[in-house]
């Protein structure tokens, strides 16, 4: 009797369990809920906003936003892509962008009337696949500029002036690399380009590291090889040529790191992802200056005890200053349960209604130019002062901006680079050794 | 259960009742405790089904497939276990993974069979016992985090006091001769209380008339420890070993919360270069193929130390 009914009661258990986890989709959504995903909790409060007009706008359905960290996010979004438990909408990013458009997860977005021209420049062309549909709408963009410590730059004798007309070059780093010499003090108080200096026993560091940069750089040198004409692949978006062999590639490179065993250029050893990135580096005190993105604002701004200002990228070979001009969009993923609406809040989302509420938390700078404008006063009014980021979008004169490389096989780029940077930046392997790495990845992107 | 109680035939003497009862009740308790141990076995069972045996047969099929997950899986035959041969990256990784078995499995071993005779020889303290084993209450991330933090180039404690000590600093996670040894100590340190108290069971085992006739004999500890402990620990230890060498060859977790595998893919062990190419990379068919080759080696090393340490075997009694 009891046996029996342990015998049931073990079996109903059994299969609670097995129809529990068949049955929770993990997103609790209804035909009238859009779920959406996005990364950065600075944001939520102004999507939140956004949601709301957007209800407003469309009486009976309704937006529910999940936020999540980086990495979880995108863990998170590929096991939903398998469970089926993914978002309607998401927060894509150029990076993966390819990968999501190889796996064909992702839902054309051609019908939204998506114009370039609403946009600041590049960012709407480059969510357009190989299969020349549309997957993105453009949500918002950051560009790339140089932080400092303003005690430290003033007690080097360095004024906002010099700082934003520094220009460097391969073969002796012109200005920009007498600067961060000279803001480099080492254990005896000796700065960078004065004679006894130890570089190895730096005390702060003119520049302050991101690590290798994996295939990008971004944040680290990619304002150089930029302003030296280089471009990551043959042609702008799906190319299918990596040019890290190219000779200018490998000067900038070989000088960049370079810039590390002079001891001005915090090394590779003192980089981690997790505990000490750039920013950490400048908030302790411990680097002068950082390259970093307008994401980053926000989080510099907050530094306690360090008056943070920002600086224009240097001018570099070609005459012009560079930066990498990234930006995001919102996506619908091809399982979204009712796509109608999905689109419709893309649409929303990517609309100068949402785009200006969202420039007005002076969080991030929206895609659309009145978006970027209501950002560029949200800052004003912080007391922050923005042109380092807004400059290389309105000045195409002085500036180049380029995007994110836009291809396939990110992943396996980014798997074959990262290494190879590392072992260039930290491991003593000579700049020779990205010719077979690119031969590997133009391999792969041929295959 | 409910047999027991009924009542005893008839026809039998009341004498006779007490001698047959006991074996009608053996057999159907026997008959009943089937019954029991089916049910008790079977959510195991059924763990092990859906668990284990699926996904590693799954796991095989897959290693013959370019399967990214989303779309259909396509047989290529052997066209992964081709690339795996010829891929240096596998080869490295597997190399590195080596590495840190030997420093991870060498180090701990002796500093837990150390531990594990300095508490059965000295004390009978259940506090020290338990405060042996505390890092291993603590789980793998947290204790890679906190170690990252101490270790840390620039910011970590441990270097300002090594640098305080008027050393250099010591990139441990960050540079690449250092990374691996300081992972693999890393976990050392979180393991080895528990591995301790493992031999610590083992040496229990051990009669202690034996350590007390040698001692009768003139014998000094360190001899006692070569001709008694050892030889008379040597099924638990090879157990021991056994258990460890296998979640050693797997470390995953506090690779990628401490270096993520690198500087350079110094410490791309192979789990963490099959995980990057499963969830990174979405090649699920690479992947498998490089899971079954971990599974090939683990089994040989198993079987290997089986032989060699006599496990099956006690030389006791």
């Amino acid at each position: 009797m009891r046996l029996r009914t342990l015998t049931a009661l073990s079996g109903a258990l059994a299969l609670s369990l097995l129809t529990g986890c068949a049955q929770s989709s993990g997103t609790g959504s209804s035909r009238n809920t859009v779920t959406y995903w996005l990364w950065d909790a600075n944001q939520l409060p102004a999507y939140q906003a956004c949601a709301k007009g957007f209800e407003q706008e469309n009486p009976g359905l309704r937006v529910k936003i999940t936020q999540l960290g980086w990495d979880d996010y995108w863990t998170k979004l590929t096991a939903g892509f398998i469970a089926g438990t993914q978002p309607d909408v998401f927060t894509d990013h150029i990076q993966k962008f390819g990968q999501f458009a190889d796996l064909q997860v992702l839902e054309p977005l051609d019908d939204l009337g998506i114009k370039d021209s609403d946009y600041q420049p590049g960012l709407a062309a480059s969510w357009v696949g190989q299969d020349g549909h549309r997957y993105g709408a453009p949500k918002d963009w950051d560009t790339v500029a140089l932080f400092y410590n303003k005690k430290m730059t003033d007690e080097a004798g360095l004024n906002a002036d010099q700082l934003n007309n520094l220009a460097w070059n391969p073969e002796d780093g012109g200005t920009f690399e007498k600067a961060i010499a000279h803001l480099t003090v080492d254990k005896n108080g000796k700065r960078g380009d004065e004679p006894g200096f130890d570089k190895n026993n730096v005390k702060v560091y003119g520049l302050a590291t991101n690590g290798g940069g994996e295939g990008v750089g971004q944040t680290q040198w990619s304002p150089f090889t930029g302003s030296a004409g280089w471009s990551y692949t043959e042609k702008q978006r799906w190319g299918t040529k990596y040019q890290y062999d190219s000779e200018t590639f490998k000067s900038v490179i070989k000088w960049y790191f370079g810039l590390a065993k002079k001891g001005y250029l915090a090394p590779m050893s003192d980089y981690n992802i997790q505990s000490n990135q750039a920013n950490t580096q400048v908030a302790a005190g411990k680097a002068a200056t950082a390259f970093d993105g307008a994401w980053m604002i926000s989080s510099y701004k907050g530094f306690k005890g360090r008056d943070m200002k920002t600086a224009l990228t240097p001018v570099g070979p070609t005459g012009k200053r560079a930066t990498m001009m990234n930006g995001l969009a919102d996506s619908v993923t091809k399982g979204a349960r009712n796509k109608e609406a999905a689109k419709k809040w893309v649409a929303y989302l990517a609309s100068d209604a949402c785009q200006t509420v969202v420039g007005k938390y002076g969080i991030v700078f929206p895609a659309t130019p009145a978006g970027t404008e209501a950002a560029a006063a949200a800052y004003e009014k912080q007391g922050i002062d923005v042109t380092a980021f807004t400059r290389p979008v309105n000045d195409k004169k002085a500036f180049r901006t380029f995007s994110f490389p836009i291809t396939g096989y990110a992943a396996d780029v980014s798997a074959l680079m990262k290494p190879q940077m590392e072992d260039i930046y930290g491991g003593g392997a000579p700049i020779s050794s990205l010719d077979k790495t690119n031969d590997q990845i133009n391999f792969i992107l041929n295959q | 259960m409910t047999v027991a109680s009924s009542s005893p035939p008839s026809r039998l003497p009341p004498g006779d009742t007490e001698r047959v009862a006991p074996v009608r009740e053996a057999r159907a308790r026997a008959h009943g405790d089937g019954a029991l141990a089916a049910l008790f076995i079977a959510p195991a069972l059924l763990g092990f089904l859906v668990f284990l045996l699926w996904p590693t047969l799954r796991g095989i099929y897959l290693s013959f497939t370019r399967f990214n997950l989303l779309t259909p899986a396509e047989w290529v035959g052997l066209d992964n276990y081709d690339r795996m041969i010829h891929d240096p990256i596998f080869w490295d990784s597997l190399a590195v993974t080596v590495e840190y078995v030997v420093i991870n499995i060498g180090v701990q071993t002796v500093a837990a069979l150390a531990i594990a005779v300095l508490l059965q020889r000295l004390t009978q303290s259940a506090l020290l016992r338990g405060i042996v084993l505390t890092p291993y209450l603590m789980s793998n991330v947290v204790a890679g985090l906190v170690w990252l933090w101490i270790l840390d180039n620039q910011l970590g404690i441990g270097n300002e006091i090594i640098s305080g000590l008027g050393f250099d600093r010591i990139p441990f996670l960050a540079d690449e001769t250092w990374a691996i040894p300081t992972i693999a100590l890393i976990n050392v340190w979180r393991h080895v209380g528990y591995t301790a108290l493992l031999l610590f069971a083992g040496l229990q085992a051990i009669p202690n008339d034996m350590y007390e006739a040698a001692r009768v004999d003139g014998a000094s500890e360190w001899r006692m420890f070569w001709r008694i402990t050892m030889p008379l620990l040597r099924p638990v230890l090879a157990v021991v070993l056994i258990m460890t060498v296998i979640g050693s060859f797997q470390v995953f977790d506090t690779v990628a919360v401490t270096t993520a595998g690198g500087p350079a893919n110094a410490t791309n062990v192979l789990q963490y270069y099959i995980y990057g190419s499963a969830f990174g990379r979405f090649q699920f068919g690479y992947a498998s193929a490089m899971s079954v080759a971990l599974l090939v080696v683990l089994s040989a090393i198993t079987i290997l130390q089986y032989r060699l340490t006599r496990a099956g075997r006690s030389d006791l009694g």
